[in-house]
């Protein structure tokens, strides 16, 4: 059983809810990632999902975009990101970590060799936005030798037939992208969610965590009554952004609002 | 490798590649209002009403046929082939683009879509979508880079003119690359009611195939009228190639004509040597961006890095995909010119035969010049003269020190 999976069953003995955080690596400044990534674990979070900057993030609202050019004035590589979970792994051999990107980084280290330094730096997960399951049959099969856990989108377009192929490839967990639109846009509208999660469940045993528009303690604790993992990014890396002048404030600011999502979500019965 | 057998409609394969090139590389959002394109697309195209209002919009709103043109004078003095000119600066708007641009918003106009669309690095593909939207009575959202805004003013009035709304794009280098970011955002976010009609023959499936389909109007006029005009098919094509649409409009009905050798031409920028230019296919190499793999001008990292050249419309650093699989095949060569050579070219087509080309073209104009002293004055080389260059006055005037 992957660490992932272990996660869930541990969060689902226990009758709460996965908390998953997301950050860009190397932004501000690559020396503070790990740092914060003990941080938001120490604050609540169950599992960590990391971003890969990327010159070109085109699924990525204005909010994301910005932490990729922050990171990217710092030349932070995916080889880069590899070291920073490597140097987290020495201190938490538990949390799982998830790296986010887009595929050209990984195209270009080559599939094989990025997955066998995936496998041995520590990563759990990969969510690489820009690949469905129709192209992804190499890397697919590839990640699976190395225990990786490959994690898929579901989107509000989804049809039936595409959510049925999504659950059967993806690994982990399904992420559930719950508006059309870029990261950090939209409202969300927990109607269309809880119908959306319905189908999935229908299709898959996997556990659904659910991503695009957690703003603060609230939503993450009214999406947390419907899926098994809320995502929640761009309201975190706005805070980032915020003290982008100040990085040694940056960890503080961002525990006050995972531990604020972690209660609210904890109280829900 | 040398191919045998024929390659016209043969790719790309039902899921968009063009052997290794090509694809579906998007966000889920997008995978199922690209499969219903692709099934409109293809309905439309098989569509007798569909394909009559789109020659007549081609004949009576672009003007097409375009002409084909011997340059005379030209050929003389370089002392080598005939070079011919296929004129699609004459069509409406002055460019090979709204061939394509009457098309999809014929086909967005089928699919009810009310609101289109569209990125555009110096302006072209910008004007001819707020051009057939204007005509068509369509919303239309144009996304260009700061920093093309502030180099192609004229055509950012053009646009407002026609009524299209011109957004700003500040992320990233704030080109054309970054507006084709931009407008796939706003897709993801209002794919119900909107059409993103591409410029290129890049994107995701069926994008490179669609436009392609639609620019393929010229290379099938040039086949009848070279016929008329000179007897017989001519012994090289020569294209410009940023992303390509133009190119492929021309060499894709000649793929199967062996006898005819094809020269694509990339912007060799401050020179190939420099770093500075915009020639994915001669010095870049795979990779994955805006939905399709293909040649890339990227990092070590597989950071998309800047491109340069003198000439907007090819500052790209991707290329279709078909024509990655046509280098790698072997059936059309890819070469680049230099801003310098490419002005050159510029003043010589201007001075000698009284037309003045757009810069992009002169790209194309550069290399037949070159490849025409090779050969001899009974061959011919076929070139296509995909716009003119009124858009680029001040370009050229700027690169002279005289502020117009």
């Amino acid at each position: 059983m992957s660490l992932i999976s272990r996660k869930f069953a541990q969060l689902k003995a226990q009758n709460k809810k996965a908390l998953i955080p997301f950050i860009t690596a190397g932004d501000p400044i690559p020396e503070i990632t790990v740092d914060l990534m003990h941080d938001l674990v120490s604050a609540g979070a169950d599992l960590i999902e990391l971003g890969v900057p990327f010159s070109d993030p085109m699924a990525d609202g204005p909010v994301i975009q910005r932490a990729s050019e922050r990171a990217l004035e710092y030349h932070v590589s995916l080889r880069d990101v590899l070291d920073m979970v490597t140097q987290f792994r020495q201190l938490d051999a538990e949390t799982p970590v998830i790296l986010m990107g887009y595929l050209n980084p990984i195209e270009v280290m080559g599939y094989e060799h990025f997955a066998d330094q995936a496998a041995n730096a520590g990563v759990d997960g990969l969510l690489i936005v820009d690949i469905p399951p129709e192209e992804g049959e190499e890397l697919q099969r590839i990640f699976k030798a190395n225990l990786i856990d490959q994690v898929f989108l579901v989107a509000p377009t989804s049809t039936p037939d595409r959510i049925q192929r999504i659950c059967d490839v993806s690994g982990g967990f399904v992420y559930y992208v719950s508006v059309k639109g870029v990261t950090g846009a939209g409202h969300l509208d927990l109607k269309s969610v809880e119908h959306k999660l319905a189908e999935i469940r229908s299709r898959t045993d996997l556990p659904v965590g659910v991503g695009f528009g957690i703003k603060d303690a609230q939503t993450a604790a009214a999406v947390s009554r419907l899926a098994d993992a809320v995502v929640v990014g761009s309201a975190l890396v706005s805070r980032v952004e915020a003290l982008a002048d100040e990085p040694e404030k940056i960890g503080a600011s961002l525990r006050e609002v995972i531990s604020s999502m972690r209660q609210a979500m904890d109280k829900v019965d | 490798m040398a191919i045998t057998e024929n390659i016209i409609g043969t790719l790309p394969d039902e899921r968009g590649h063009f052997g290794p090139y090509g694809g579906l590389f998007v966000p889920e959002t997008l995978m199922e209002p690209l499969e219903e394109l692709r099934v409109a697309y293809q309905h439309y195209m098989a569509d007798e009403n569909f394909l009559r209002e789109l020659d007549e919009d081609l004949a009576n709103y672009v003007g097409r046929p375009s002409p084909i043109y011997h340059a005379r004078r030209w050929s003389e003095q370089l002392g080598g082939a005939q070079i011919y000119l296929k004129r699609e600066d004459l069509n409406h708007t002055g460019a090979h683009k709204v061939n394509n641009t009457v098309g999809q918003a014929l086909l967005a106009r089928h699919m009810g879509k009310r609101r289109i669309i569209a990125e555009t690095g110096a302006g072209q593909h910008g004007v001819a979508s707020a051009t057939v939207a204007a005509r068509l009575g369509l919303e239309c959202v144009v996304y260009m880079g700061a920093v093309d805004i502030v180099r192609q003013e004229a055509n950012v009035y053009r646009m407002r003119l026609l009524g299209a709304e011109v957004r700003a794009v500040e992320s990233g280098s704030k080109t054309l690359k970054d507006a084709l970011n931009e407008a796939m955002r706003d897709w993801v976010t209002n794919v119900d009611n909107t059409f993103y009609i591409i410029g290129t023959v890049a994107g995701p499936h069926p994008y490179p195939a669609m436009v392609r389909d639609f620019q393929s109007i010229i290379g099938r006029e040039a086949r009848t009228q070279m016929l008329h005009q000179a007897g017989r098919q001519p012994e090289a094509l020569v294209a410009c190639v940023g992303g390509g649409s133009n190119a492929i409009g021309l060499f894709y009905p000649y793929l199967d004509d062996q006898g005819v050798a094809i020269y694509g031409v990339e912007a060799a920028g401050n020179g190939l040597e420099t770093g500075q230019h915009a020639a994915p296919l001669c010095a870049g190499k795979p990779g994955v961006l805006h939905g399709n793999r293909t040649y890339l001008m990227e990092d070590a990292d597989g950071q998309i890095i800047e491109t340069h050249s003198i000439s907007a419309g090819l500052d790209y650093p991707g290329v279709g995909p078909e024509h990655a699989w046509l280098k790698d095949s072997g059936r059309a060569n890819y070469v680049a010119v230099t801003d310098d050579q490419a002005l050159a070219a510029f003043h010589d087509l201007t001075r000698i035969e009284g037309i003045i080309p757009a810069l992009e073209s002169s790209h194309a104009l550069a290399y037949a010049s070159q490849l025409a002293t090779t050969m001899r004055p009974d061959q011919i080389i076929l070139v296509n003269l995909s716009g003119r260059g009124d858009k680029d006055m001040h370009t050229v005037a700027a690169r002279e020190g005289i502020r117009l």
